[in-house]
């Protein structure tokens, strides 16, 4: 969920390696990022709606990957996707520190951009 | 809506304080309601600790968007442990998976508009009134029809299904009755019942079928 410049580079990565990927983002301009064969299989809607990941085909899933730039929604989908489809590996993008942390608490995957850049700058400052 | 619902509360003396993303709606409210807002994001920890939330007996979400609403909920719970937890539900389908995630109270304001508006359209059998909070069962009205088979016939002999109980019928003319199985049911009598959302349909069917 999610075809920012996150999304389409780790769908692309992950559709290279092999893997099958359906990509879901709100913006049908979003999906441009694909490559062609991914644009095939994308679909637009929002990630948030138990339909529309239905019709991405989330029953059947290995893993759940919420990348929008919306920490919230991508905290509603990650707790959906885990909870009511039990998809075996969920990950969430959670740019916000304190919501980072509260949510890694309640047992949710999550990354935070924020704090990754962050750490890997003052890495950089120090050394 | 919120602004609405802190009006409400406030005249039944409940101390209030609200939290408002946009700046000009705030200054509303601040002209109104006097300096009970705070201008920021609900589901940001620290506006939530600016506003005091650890202080609060209860916490209410009334966005427009269920995934704010859902985590402003439960930062609220898990960071400052506010005892009762409210959600407004836009989309009624979130409902299941937000008392699963832990929020106390979902309201869900498309299914108390859609039971408002199921009373007032003419041809209406059976509408919704309230969810059982913590079952799966539901309080129902059921309008009796002209050409309903009951009509006439006394309530013991209605077939009606177990997982439902009749809880008082509502008469034509405006009395009560106590649904015991002598009671006689007529054309425009409303049968409020509790049932199950499996097992509405087949309530409905029974007092509402066609000699």
């Amino acid at each position: 969920m999610g075809c920012g410049r996150v999304g389409s580079t780790i769908a692309t990565a992950l559709w290279k390696e092999g893997h099958q990927v359906v990509v879901l983002d709100a913006n049908p301009e979003s999906l441009r990022r694909l490559p062609t064969e991914l644009q095939k299989e994308a679909i637009v809607g929002d990630g948030t709606l138990e339909e529309h990941l239905r019709n991405g085909g989330i029953e059947n899933t290995d893993a759940f990957v919420a990348v929008s730039t919306g920490d919230t929604a991508n905290i509603l989908a990650g707790q959906m996707a885990k909870h009511v489809f039990q998809v075996p590996k969920v990950v969430c993008r959670i740019d916000d520190t304190a919501r980072y942390e509260i949510y890694t608490e309640l047992g949710l995957t999550a990354v935070s951009s924020t704090q990754m850049v962050s750490d890997l700058i003052s890495q950089a400052v120090y050394s | 809506m919120g602004y609405h619902l802190a009006k409400a509360l406030l005249k039944s003396e409940h101390e209030v304080f609200i939290i408002e993303r946009s700046s000009l709606k705030s200054e509303t409210i601040r002209e109104e309601l006097g300096s009970l807002v705070i201008v920021g994001d609900g589901c940001e920890e620290a506006v939530l600790k600016e506003a005091g939330t650890s202080r609060a007996d209860v916490f209410i979400a009334a966005t427009g968007a269920d995934e704010d609403n859902l985590v402003a909920c439960q930062i609220a719970k898990h960071r400052f442990q506010v005892p009762r937890t409210i959600s407004i539900i836009n989309n009624p389908n979130n409902e299941k998976l937000f008392v699963e995630l832990g929020i106390d109270v979902c309201v869900s304001s498309t299914d108390i508009i859609l039971s408002h508006i199921e009373e007032e359209l003419p041809a209406h059998s059976l509408i919704h009134f309230m969810a059982i909070r913590g079952s799966n069962r539901e309080v129902v009205g059921i309008r009796i029809p002209p050409d309903a088979a009951v009509v006439g016939r006394v309530l013991g002999d209605v077939p009606i299904p177990e997982d439902s109980l009749i809880s008082f019928i509502l008469k034509k003319d405006g009395t009560l009755m106590v649904p015991d199985s002598e009671a006689v049911l007529g054309s425009g009598d409303e049968v409020v019942a509790i049932t199950t959302a499996d097992g509405e349909e087949a309530l409905r069917e029974a007092l509402t079928g066609a000699a």
